[in-house]
């Protein structure tokens, strides 16, 4: 080793003591799969690069190389936590292309499921929220409660994560006998948790002077920076997916958009809890309003061959014959919307007359969430870029598809 | 010891032979055995999330599963731990990050590698970023399932303590 | 000036520096050139629509083009049900485009990703680096047509 690269590694160079950097990944603590690279100076944050595309799956590309229906579970594993939210948008696109309309059952079914994925996704953020900053006790119950939700969700589609329930036309499974019963119990149970997560979550003063002020995100720097779901409304933006009335039956039921206007931390996290509430209340609203009927559409049943068409009906549980799987898409391109527990999910199908979607564009919540890291955390103290990370329920297989 | 610098010529080779000694004495059988049996309570997964599959893995150490009972308990540092559970895909630019965990991990260490992905790339087959994980590390064990029932992660788990038990474990997992 | 909803007046703007929006379900479609793309961003920006929802390449080899289309998504009551789309046409063999991060400052990851997976180049983008992709691929952008991957077999058909 020559002298001059001896003396370099030995000796302060001019600059050295004021920034640094920090690799925070990607084998961490939080939820895996994302590098932090942090520059500090001192104790306060200058810079955040998120360094993602760890658990980059290549699923736009692997939509193009599959039939259209069989792209739905594929893309269903970018949030195996809220698989029926992030394939709606999907399906809704390919409704608008096939031209046709689930019927009303089937769009309340939809909805039901949609809320029930929105809970369980809600808990497992607000867990991670709560691994964050070392609070066990809150991803315990998170997760013990989320399994309650992902029961109710396994009965009605068989599924514990991957449900693949939406289906252009309509749903798969019809709701199952004494359904009723157990979601309301459910609601019940869920009610009661609520109020105990305040007590030992929300309102505990640790928690609070952790998340109380940190990173806040102004209206307008939310709007500019194109911020979805929780994060967006709580910082006062009153914008959700589902008040553009384009899939589900939401313009039918009666129920509020959550928003909070401090824009921190501690507010996203309760935003989280007040959407649970809200989520129950429409999971309610559903079930006593729900109508007699077909849940796939007409246009469809009639390509299941008679022999499959009566049992199928009976039970309540579409078969698919192949030649559902080799839908021709006819030529155009199809833009859908819909919220996901983490944001507002965005589709552009595509195609150009044939079996396969052309091109199929996703832009997830997370994706979109992304530049938070870069623009919330300069200027904040190391200790609480967990407590940022941690409120903004970033879903890293989401961001990199 | 009498003359101090006898006791400092030899020992560099004391401490080598005493260590070659040692080795010779765990891997007999009855000191051998004591300490699978105290190794298979304490498989320690290191908790990196490489995919989807990590929303299971979850819920495996969470209260309805409660893989805990079992010693499982994941944990932050690769140092401390002695099980890699592969979660789901391995991208190429994760796999390069497994390997560093992999070799951080101290020995005995073993990997079990979960879901269909982690098998042969699973729906994402034919994808141009995905890496096989069998074609990196020694794997104990195959979960299948797209993801895995956390029922299946428990199984394998279990399944993994027998083998360990039964010392039967591969010598790549005790050497590296 | 204030006759009409923002809507309107955005066509109206797009009409007078000589883009022809086409009206459709949910989205407005503006197809533009390389040259035109910024005003129309600015004048997007002017009326509401504060954010992009997505940059997105489309390949199409038979015409040696590549297709770029932005989103652009606005939060308000009164726009928040159409989206605004402009598409620009770049060759394929040199794609290149301005950078509307000055415009809209949420391109900075979206065409970042754009330029990762397809091959377009942002000019006046402050970090084209690798986003999804592992840095050392030296493969073509994946996303490009000319870049197969494996299919499946044949679907049995049952009537």
């Amino acid at each position: 080793m020559s002298s001059s690269v001896m003396e370099a590694r030995l000796l302060e160079k001019e600059g050295d003591e004021e920034v640094y950097e920090v690799f925070i990944g990607p084998q961490h603590p939080a939820s895996g799969h994302m590098r932090l690279i942090v520059r500090l100076e001192g104790d306060v944050i200058v810079g955040v690069d998120p360094d993602i595309g760890w658990v980059h799956r290549t699923m736009e590309k692997l939509a193009e190389s599959k039939e259209a229906l069989k792209a739905i579970p594929l893309l269903e594993r970018m949030t195996i936590i809220d698989s029926q939210n992030v394939t709606i948008g999907y399906v809704r696109a390919l409704e608008k292309l096939l031209g046709v309309e689930p019927p009303p059952r089937a769009r309340y079914l939809r909805t039901l499921l949609s809320e029930i994925n929105r809970i369980a996704s809600h808990l497992y953020g607000m867990g991670l929220a709560g691994i964050f900053v070392n609070h066990s006790t809150m991803f315990m119950w998170c997760f013990g409660d989320r399994e309650v939700w992902i029961q109710l969700a396994e009965e009605l589609t068989g599924a514990r994560l991957t449900h693949s329930y939406s289906v252009p036309g309509g749903v798969r499974r019809d709701l199952p006998q004494g359904f009723k019963e157990k979601a309301l119990k459910a609601i019940r149970y869920m009610e009661k948790r609520l109020d105990e997560y305040h007590r030992i979550f929300f309102d505990n003063p640790q928690v609070r002077a952790r998340y109380e002020g940190v990173g806040v995100l102004k209206p307008h720097e939310a709007r500019r920076l194109g911020v979805v779901g929780p994060n967006l409304r709580a910082s006062g933006v009153r914008y959700d997916a589902r008040l553009l009335g384009d899939y589900g039956v939401y313009d039918e039921l009666e129920f509020e958009i959550p928003v909070r206007e401090e824009g921190d931390a501690m507010s996203r996290l309760l935003l989280r809890g007040d959407e649970i509430r809200q989520s129950m209340n429409i999971i309610r609203q559903v079930l006593d309003k729900i109508p007699e009927g077909p849940i796939l559409a007409e246009k469809y049943l009639r390509l299941i061959p008679p022999k499959l068409r009566e049992p199928a009906l009976k039970e309540g549980r579409i078969k698919f014959p192949g030649i559902f799987a080799n839908l021709k898409l006819p030529k155009g391109e199809a833009v859908a919307r819909a919220e996901m527990g983490h944001g507002e999910i965005f589709y552009h199908v595509t195609s150009d007359g044939s079996k396969k979607p052309y091109r199929v564009r996703v832009v997830t919540p997370s994706f979109r969430n992304v530049i938070l890291f870069r623009y919330l955390p300069p200027g904040h103290r190391f200790m609480d870029l967990p407590a940022i990370y941690g409120s903004l329920d970033y879903f890293p297989p989401e961001a990199d598809r | 010891m009498t003359c101090p610098f006898m006791g400092l010529a030899f020992l560099g080779r004391l401490e080598e032979s005493s260590r070659k000694a040692a080795q010779w004495l765990v891997e007999r059988t009855p000191v051998r055995s004591l300490r699978d049996w105290a190794i298979s309570f304490s498989l320690w997964p290191v908790h990196f999330t490489t995919s989807c599959c990590g929303a299971e893995f979850a819920a495996v150490s969470a209260p309805r599963f409660d893989m805990e009972r079992y010693g499982f308990l994941p944990f932050n540092s690769p140092r401390q731990t002695n099980l890699l559970l592969i979660e789901g895909t391995l991208t190429r630019k994760m796999a390069r990050a497994a390997e560093i965990v992999y070799q951080q991990m101290p020995s005995p260490k073993f990997v079990v590698a979960m879901g269909a992905c982690a098998i042969d790339g699973g729906i994402f087959h034919n994808s141009y970023n995905i890496v096989r994980p069998h074609e990196l590390f020694p794997i104990e064990y195959f979960i299948p399932g797209c993801p895995p029932r956390p029922e299946a992660v428990a199984q394998a788990i279990v399944r993994l303590h027998e083998k360990v038990k039964r010392s039967e474990y591969g010598v790549k997992a005790r050497e590296t | 000036m204030n006759t009409g909803s923002r809507l309107e007046r955005l066509e109206k703007g797009l009409r007078d520096i000589g883009l022809e929006p086409v009206k459709a379900p949910g989205v407005l479609r503006v197809d533009a050139q390389p040259e035109s793309l910024v005003p129309a961003a600015r004048l997007a920006v002017e009326h509401g629509y504060d954010h992009l929802a997505s940059v997105e390449g489309i390949d199409w080899p038979s015409e040696g083009v590549i297709e770029v289309i932005y989103h652009a998504e606005s939060y308000d009551e009164d726009l928040r049900g159409t989206l605004l789309e402009i598409r620009v046409k770049v060759p394929r063999d040199e794609p290149r485009l301005p950078s509307l991060i000055e415009v809209w400052p949420n391109a900075l990851f979206l065409e970042r990703e754009t330029w990762d997976l397809m091959g377009v180049v942002f000019e006046g983008h402050p970090e084209l680096r690798r986003l999804l992709m592992p840095p050392d691929w030296d493969g073509p952008p994946p996303l490009r047509k000319d870049f197969k991957v494996k299919t499946e077999g044949v679907f049995v058909n049952v009537e």
